[in-house]
């Protein structure tokens, strides 16, 4: 596609594009989606993305339940969410159409697999007229490409069945987008042959079907201009794309290794937190332990034996599995073991939305167990902080001996962006504190460090260490069952100190804007990236507006409440119905401002600055 | 895990070195304390230093165990003493974990991880304290409490149907399944000594008395004049004879087990000669289905076969790939995939 010649039609420079790409569960969007992130990636541009796709595996073919959408932002300056209008939208079918086309944008581009259009399955989606021929699609740049057919055509040379043949059109479709966009094909060509070095004929039938698309754009100049989006000016260094899920997976055995201990992830299949088990257990040669459990609960409870013998034990999960792991989580707290129970937050209640994103477990991870029952927990901003939160989750379980909960949300968790690849000799180093003798007339398993109230960690196998833990009230030093009413109230107030103290090691917060003025706006977890894109287009403006993001909810950081009372305005904007505002009234007195929305979709940037605006307005008047 | 005696940590270890100085909180009279004695007897002999043991726990009377025995313990939460000694025997395998639980917290509220347990054929020793009653919640029937069963939560009778702990054991296909009762204290070191040397999932059931709330729920074999009558004592490769003068035995009539008597052309060799180490776990399933007073109870071992160990397969799957692949290098994992530089 670089060879000049036969390029005739002109390029053009632009700096922010969204494509989506739309079809059938079965046809392969969320592939040539990663497929279209990755080149772009690798061309240097910075990029955020999107991937929507329904809970059902195969929802029958070309219904509106089965729609798999993938959307990518890719940018030449920083960009901060996947974007909410597509300039270009690849819709594979009617159903697809239908229910994406409300989010392209007016004048964007619409890509269709004209051959999809049949009667039948017009029908199936309830269009009674044909969009693609009556009025429907007037205020877009329409461009009807018979896929199927061509794929077909493109294909003709090759040997595999024709149902076979017909699974390789959304090669074809990204060929399509990679002309429009002048990807290079390097990259998924060798992803092509790689991922089917097994059966050479289906290599042979994608890289067909993905210059197949080229070559057709060219020739039949499917478009007027193609465009270029120049790299992103980023900080310098090796990047590659990550998403949070894989960013947790590799956080931790960062984490097991710069602790020099063993990584025990013990979890049940969970959507969206499977992809950490599926991603950890390929990793043997690092000697992680990855154990599939029969149950949520035996996936804490195995955790906590394994961090009981020394691991470093890990959990992953959903809402549902979280409320299932809450007593065991409780016991975890007792016994002050080192654990990290991941929390990848999706729609609910109950089986709710497995596949959309949501916030809502925040006051769930803070208060979820029965009786005062305090433990750490953080939250990851995008994705690529996925990895430094596993880190510091995993820091704060080991240096204050407790479990700690990392929030993250299917949002971030599957969504991808560029990581600037740290020095492993810049990571920090992690420092068990291990038992090796007695402390006492014999060993006295809950003897605390002054500064941070940690206990030490005894592990079986250690001779003249032999102690007994477990979920009954524990007299203080000693660990032997206590009844005592007033060992229990000191017991309670000093698991709830040695938490409280985790702020003391916390760097300052930062703050993005004024140190103080008309507007604060504090969010937490993934919606990070819509925040701040919305924030330092306020600020651009020389609004008085300014950003602070929590990845620490509890313990919060010591300089919040000061913080807070530097804004007239303090705006919360969160996927949940208030729950950090809740947080906020509650501990700092501050009238915070909700701006909540539960829809399963991140926010965009725009509505966020709308928001501002809009309160920026109220405060003048 | 048995290995060879350690002399400097091991050849001086007594009973007494197992007893904490915790007040044994059980009630006077319960069989609990018959097996804290058996295990505390038997410990010393198995070779095995002190620290390397590991006890655990769920939540019930039985569950207090830990605390009286001068080694690693972990008093866990209802039912999941399985899961957290499956962690525990996988994170180290060095170490020698008993699970001790009972019939609410293994087959009630922890059946789920007990049979998975089971099945994967972790190595842990799972001693099950089965009195057959809730004990510790104040008498409401159990799992393996008899139908009709007048308790607090049942006034009218119970409707349960209640479970067979050996029948699910040798279900889930377990590679070592014993039977000992809390008074019979040689026979029940002797099988805590069989459990010990099995590698795999090792389950004991002991019939322990609860003389709160299900006084004599096995008077009906342990009493001392039905005693040799009603009990049949399993031993690998001898036949399956029971009585004071072994004049009766069990034949197999192609579908389950019938207690014949000897004589009237009924001769030894029509009894069936117990072979614990048979691959398949039909036989013993059908030893597990007689109980008193039709047939003897048949305690000590039901089936014993090697298997490796779930730990010894992780590990060895850990080494295998490391063997593929050469140790993991964290720079090269950061780095995996399609990489970009950025220039200054």
């Amino acid at each position: 596609m670089e060879d000049k010649k036969t390029v005739s039609v002109p390029r053009e420079r632009v700096d922010d594009v969204v494509v989506r790409f739309a079809g059938d569960s079965g046809d392969g969007m969320q592939l040539v989606g990663s497929q279209f992130s990755t080149t772009t990636a690798v061309l240097g541009n910075d990029l955020a993305t999107y991937p929507d796709f329904p809970a059902e595996i195969r929802a029958p073919a070309g219904t509106l339940p089965g729609v798999s959408g993938y959307q990518i932002r890719f940018s030449s300056y920083d960009i901060h969410t996947p974007g909410s209008v597509a300039d270009v939208l690849v819709a594979m079918n009617p159903a697809a159409l239908k229910m994406n086309l409300i989010d392209l944008k007016k004048g964007g581009t619409l890509i269709v697999n004209s051959d999809a259009f049949t009667t039948r399955n017009l029908e199936r989606v309830g269009y009674s007229s044909n969009p693609l021929e009556d009025h429907t699609l007037d205020g877009y740049r329409l461009v009807k490409v018979p896929i199927t057919d061509l794929t077909r055509k493109a294909l003709e040379s090759s040997s595999i069945p024709s149902k076979e043949k017909d699974r390789c059109k959304n090669f074809f479709a990204l060929g399509i987008t990679y002309w429009l966009y002048n990807r290079s094909t390097d990259v998924t060509e060798k992803w092509i042959k790689d991922k089917f070095k097994a059966k050479p004929d289906l290599v042979e039938a994608n890289l067909l079907a993905l210059k197949g698309g080229i070559e057709y754009s060219r020739a039949v100049e499917l478009f007027q201009s193609t465009y270029v989006v120049p790299p992103a000016k980023m900080p310098p260094g090796k990047y590659r794309s990550i998403s949070g899920n894989t960013a947790v997976a590799l956080g931790f055995i960062t984490a097991a290794q710069r602790a020099g201990l063993t990584l025990f992830q013990g979890s049940y299949p969970i959507t969206p937190a499977s992809d950490i088990l599926h991603e950890l257990s390929r990793y043997k040669h690092f000697g992680v332990v990855t154990f599939q459990a029969e149950d949520e609960i035996a996936a804490i409870t195995s955790v906590i034996g394994a961090s009981f013998a020394g691991c470093l034990g890990i959990t992953t999960t959903s809402g549902p599995g979280m409320a299932l792991k809450g007593e065991a989580m409780g016991l975890a707290v007792m016994t002050e073991l080192p654990l990290v129970i991941v929390d990848i937050q999706r729609g609910g209640p109950s089986t709710g939305l497995p596949t959309k994103t949501e916030q809502a477990d925040l006051l769930m991870a803070l208060f979820g167990r029965h009786a005062e029952s305090p433990l750490p927990v953080v939250a990851a901003a995008t994705a690529g902080d996925c990895f430094w939160m596993a880190l510091e989750a995993s820091r704060i379980a080991i240096e204050h001996m407790t479990p700690v909960i990392l929030l993250t949300d299917g949002y971030i968790a599957n969504g991808s962006e560029p990581f600037l690849i740290p020095a492993v000799e810049d990571l920090p180093v992690l420092k068990p504190r291990f038992a090796t003798s007695a402390n006492g007339a014999g060993f006295q398993p809950y003897v605390r460090d002054e500064r941070t109230l940690a206990r030490e960690w005894a592990v079986p196998g250690t001779p003249g260490l032999e102690h007994r833990i477990g979920g009954l009230e524990k007299a203080d030093i000693t660990g032997n069952v206590s009844y005592d009413p007033l060992n229990h109230e000191h017991m309670v107030h000093t698991r709830a100190e040695k938490v409280a103290r985790i702020a003391n090691d916390l760097p300052p917060l930062e703050i993005y804007g004024p140190d103080s003025g008309e507007l604060l706006v504090v969010g937490w977890g993934g919606t990070y990236g819509a925040i701040h894109g919305a924030v330092r287009r306020a600020v651009d403006k020389k609004l008085s507006v300014a950003q602070v993001h929590l990845r620490h909810l509890n313990p919060m950081p010591n300089d919040l409440g000061d913080i807070l009372k530097r804004y007239r305005k303090v705006l919360v904007p969160e996927l949940n119905t208030g729950q950090l505002s809740l947080l906020l009234r509650a501990k700092y007195l501050v009238d915070v401002i909700g701006y909540n929305k539960v829809q399963g979709r991140p926010f965009g940037t725009e509505e966020i600055l709308t928001v501002i605006e809009s309160h920026l307005e109220a405060n003048k008047s | 895990m048995i290995k060879p005696a350690s002399p400097e940590t091991t050849s001086t270890l007594s009973k007494k070195d197992f007893a904490t100085d915790q007040e044994v909180r059980w009630c006077p009279g319960c069989g609990d304390y018959a097996i804290l004695n058996a295990v505390q007897s038997v410990f010393p002999s198995l070779g095995v230093p002190k620290e390397k043991f590991v006890m655990v726990s769920g939540i019930g009377c039985s569950s207090r165990f830990p605390y009286y025995m001068n080694t690693y313990g972990f008093h866990t939460i209802h039912g999941r003493a399985p899961a957290v000694a499956t962690g525990i025997k996988i994170a180290n395998p060095d170490l020698d974990v008993w699970v001790i639980t009972g019939d609410g917290d293994a087959l009630s509220i922890g059946g789920n991880h007990l049979i998975h347990a089971m099945r994967r054929n972790i190595g842990i020793k799972i001693l099950l304290f089965n009195n057959r009653i809730y004990g510790l919640t104040k008498g409401q029937y159990s799992p393996t409490s008899e139908e009709g069963k007048l308790t607090k939560s049942t006034p009218f009778g119970s409707l349960d149907r209640p479970l067979n702990p050996l029948s699910l054991a040798l279900g889930s296909e377990c590679t070592f399944v014993a039977r000992s009762v809390d008074v019979y204290q040689q026979h029940l070191m002797q099988t805590l000594r069989q459990a010990a040397e099995h590698k795999g999932t090792a389950f004991v059931e002991i019939f322990q008395n609860c003389n709160i709330f299900n006084d004599g729920a096995f008077d009906n074999f342990t009493e001392r004049a039905v005693r040799a009558e009603m009990n049949l004592e399993l031993e690998h490769g001898k036949p399956l004879l029971f009585g004071a003068k072994k004049d009766r035995g069990l034949r197999w009539t192609g579908q389950s087990f019938e207690v014949v008597e000897l004589g009237n052309g009924i001769t030894e060799k029509d009894i069936l000669v117990h072979n614990a180490h048979d691959p398949e776990p039909t036989f013993a399933f059908g030893l597990s289905r007689l109980t008193p007073p039709k047939a003897p109870m048949p305690i000590g071992v039901y089936r014993q076969v090697d298997a490796a160990p779930f730990e010894e397969r992780v590990w060895g799957q850990i080494r295998h790939v490391k063997s593929q692949k050469g140790d993991g290098s964290l720079e090269k994992l950061l780095s995996a995939g399609d990489t970009w530089e950025v220039k200054e």
